[in-house]
């Protein structure tokens, strides 16, 4: 299973979450939709309608920049990063 | 004993305020919902929860609720959405809980309703399927529904401001609405005002009056006793047509409360950095102004449109709080004014309810 790191400020709305999550998944998509069916709620944190990534929030799949379709194996490590963005 | 929980919303979370009922010393939790703007924060008394309008620029729109005066909070955007297609819902600005239901203004301009305490929401769509809505415009805040007013006899009797559109009215539970603006200036309009394009930045209900609203426009202070078919204007000595904030007595209904702003051109402050409020007790006939207590010197203030609040107590206490991260409060009807916060976020909302410890 890809392992998927969390950012502290996303897993802080959803206590007892980990930073570190193995989850099934062939894709970025799957894997987030995977998240979301075990912390329900996490995907709309995530994601806008269509779906796809909110703005400001990134993912890179063993270090590279990703989109929903981008593929994961079993050993990927996907880390979602909240954009330097705020003020 | 009676408590004031004083509610504000700031760009950096929400934070709670803890008073007896002299008012005079107050006790502040939180920030809560932190990583969010809080547009509204608000008390349900049917059930005791408190529900926060939220954005995060990361997670997007969400409505926070807390079962139990702020200890702790789940939150949801479950449905609040214009679908695949439509636009994102960027910012949740208004949280209003009503005869069972709750109700979220959000941007772009729109209207959602749950009926389970904000777990799930879904659009009352009949406001925008209005015929008017391919020429909304956003005013300087976005295209915001901002303003939630429930009848408090008639579920299915709501009013809305939507910014920079006008108030409408509906009378069957949202199915269907009507502009709501005969009488409302629209200076920045050439000619006669239209039937929308109002600037309204706030409505207050008239305590006891339901069919008697006050608006705080753009363009000046105005009243209806109509249910919103026409409105009168009161600016009167008002020292500006422009501000935000304003609040209207528990239980007279010539009370009301505002503070008026220099013009968008002017900077939107207080008149000669000297903030005040401005309370009128003939339903807008006359206004005094109020400054005992608030600093008269260099203060250049800004109050936002959700930003002043008004307690049930006898007398009534009234809040608001500064862009600049002030909070003030009045234990007596507004004659007299102290600081009980001055370095919090710039703040978007002042709420306050009285609940029973």
């Amino acid at each position: 299973m890809a392992q998927l790191l969390l950012p502290t400020i996303l897993t802080a709305l959803f206590p007892g979450t980990p930073r570190r999550i193995a989850v099934e998944g062939t894709t970025v998509g799957q894997l987030l939709a995977q998240l979301d069916q075990r912390v329900p709620g996490i995907g709309d944190r995530l994601l806008v309608s269509g779906p796809e990534l909110r703005e400001h929030i990134k993912v890179f799949v063993d270090g590279r920049q990703a989109d929903l379709a981008t593929p994961v194996s079993g050993t990927s490590v996907v880390h979602v990063v909240t954009a330097v963005s705020g003020g | 004993m009676p408590r004031v929980l004083l509610m504000v919303g700031t760009k950096k979370g929400a934070f709670l305020l803890d008073g007896d009922a002299d008012r005079r010393s107050w006790s502040i939790r939180g920030p809560f919902c932190t990583g969010f703007e809080i547009r509204d924060v608000t008390y349900d008394p049917a059930d005791g929860s408190v529900y926060a309008a939220a954005a995060s620029p990361w997670f997007g729109p969400a409505v926070f609720r807390s079962p139990d005066l702020g200890e702790t909070w789940t939150h949801s955007s479950a449905g609040l959405t214009y679908g695949e297609g439509g636009p994102d819902v960027t910012r949740v600005w208004n949280v209003t809980p009503a005869h069972g239901a709750v109700y979220a203004g959000v941007e772009p301009a729109g209207l959602f309703r749950s009926d389970d305490k904000g777990a799930t929401w879904t659009e009352m769509a009949g406001l925008r399927a209005h015929p008017s809505r391919p020429e909304w415009q956003p005013g300087n805040g976005g295209l915001i529904c901002h303003t939630i007013i429930a009848h408090p006899a008639d579920p299915g009797h709501l009013w809305v401001g939507i910014s920079a559109v006008g108030v409408f009215e509906t009378t069957d539970g949202g199915v269907t609405w009507a502009t709501r603006n005969t009488g409302v200036r629209a200076d920045f309009y050439p000619g006669p005002a239209p039937e929308f394009g109002q600037c309204v930045h706030k409505v207050a209900m008239a305590a006891g009056k339901p069919a008697t609203l006050y608006q705080q426009n753009h363009c000046g202070m105005y009243r209806t006793d109509d249910s919103g078919a026409t409105w009168t204007e009161i600016t009167g000595s008002l020292p500006s047509d422009f501000g935000f904030a304003m609040g209207a007595h528990p239980r007279d209904p010539e009370t009301a409360w505002v503070i008026p702003l220099t013009t968008p051109t002017e900077g939107r402050f207080t008149p000669d950095a000297r903030p005040a409020v401005w309370r009128t007790r003939d339903g807008g006939a006359s206004w005094a102004r109020h400054a005992d207590g608030l600093p008269q010197a260099d203060a250049w203030v800004s109050v936002l449109r959700e930003a002043m609040g008004v307690d049930s107590l006898e007398p009534a206490g009234v809040y608001f709080g500064a862009q600049s991260g002030q909070l003030f409060a009045s234990a007596d009807e507004g004659e007299t004014w102290m600081e009980i916060e001055a370095s919090l976020p710039a703040i978007a909302s002042v709420d306050v309810a009285v609940v029973e410890r």
